[in-house]
């Protein structure tokens, strides 16, 4: 189980790939694998959308992503988990989230991985501000 | 030791700072913390955190212990 809170603008493809080039132990088990990317769209509510920033509560905003990631491991038989969020200012296309889960069989890894990205919405300490053509705005409700 | 306050995203921006600090008393409450903190009333669906975990407003609170304010969470 892996989680990581950045500032730093990431590529999910490489991310994965490197990570599972470095992780160890888990040879020959894998029958599956589930990756949720989320990403930033340019248009919200029918404004066009500048940028976006992201504020987070540092530490229970990571407490909270590997209790969620132990959580998904405790309904479902899973091997691993990886959680990448990102923080601070983002722009359109640039992923705001990745969510890998890895098991022996596919309805596991799928089920943990939509469990995960759907508790994070409801329970990891972000908030999201846009930056539309009519100023700075909270966004107020997830969808 | 005292209570550290803390305020993120809107709630942060409507009271004009990142936190506060205030001593304790006996049978402190988390909205006891906000009345003398805030000094307004909560905007509707204020969540609060107690030592970085979803608390509610009835949770005692006492010196050394992390309070924090905050609208509905919006990541992902």
């Amino acid at each position: 189980m892996t989680v990581i809170v950045s500032e730093k603008a990431f590529l999910p493809w490489q991310v994965l790939a490197d990570y599972e080039r470095l992780r160890n132990g888990l040879q020959g088990q894998i029958g599956a694998a589930t990756v949720f990317v989320g990403t930033l769209r340019s248009l919200s509510q029918g404004r066009p959308v500048e940028a976006m920033t992201l504020e987070h509560y540092p530490g229970m905003t990571e407490k909270y992503l590997q209790l969620i990631c132990r959580e998904a491991g405790e309904k479902w038989q899973i091997l691993d988990s990886f959680v990448q969020h990102r923080y601070g200012r983002i722009l359109p296309d640039e992923p705001i989230v990745l969510v890998a889960v890895w098991s022996e069989h596919r309805e596991s890894a799928f089920k943990a991985c939509r469990y995960i990205i759907d508790e994070l919405k409801s329970r990891a300490p972000f908030w999201k501000q846009e930056q539309t053509d009519e100023g700075l705005r909270w966004v107020e409700k997830n969808t | 030791m005292s209570i550290k306050v803390r305020y993120f995203a809107s709630i942060r921006e409507v009271l004009g700072r990142n936190g506060d600090e205030l001593a304790a008393r006996s049978g402190m409450t988390v909205a006891k913390v906000w009345q003398i903190t805030a000094q307004i009333d909560a905007p509707v669906n204020t969540i609060v955190a107690v030592n970085e975990e979803f608390s509610d407003w009835q949770q005692s609170v006492s010196d050394g212990d992390e309070v924090a304010f905050f609208p509905p969470v919006t990541g992902g």
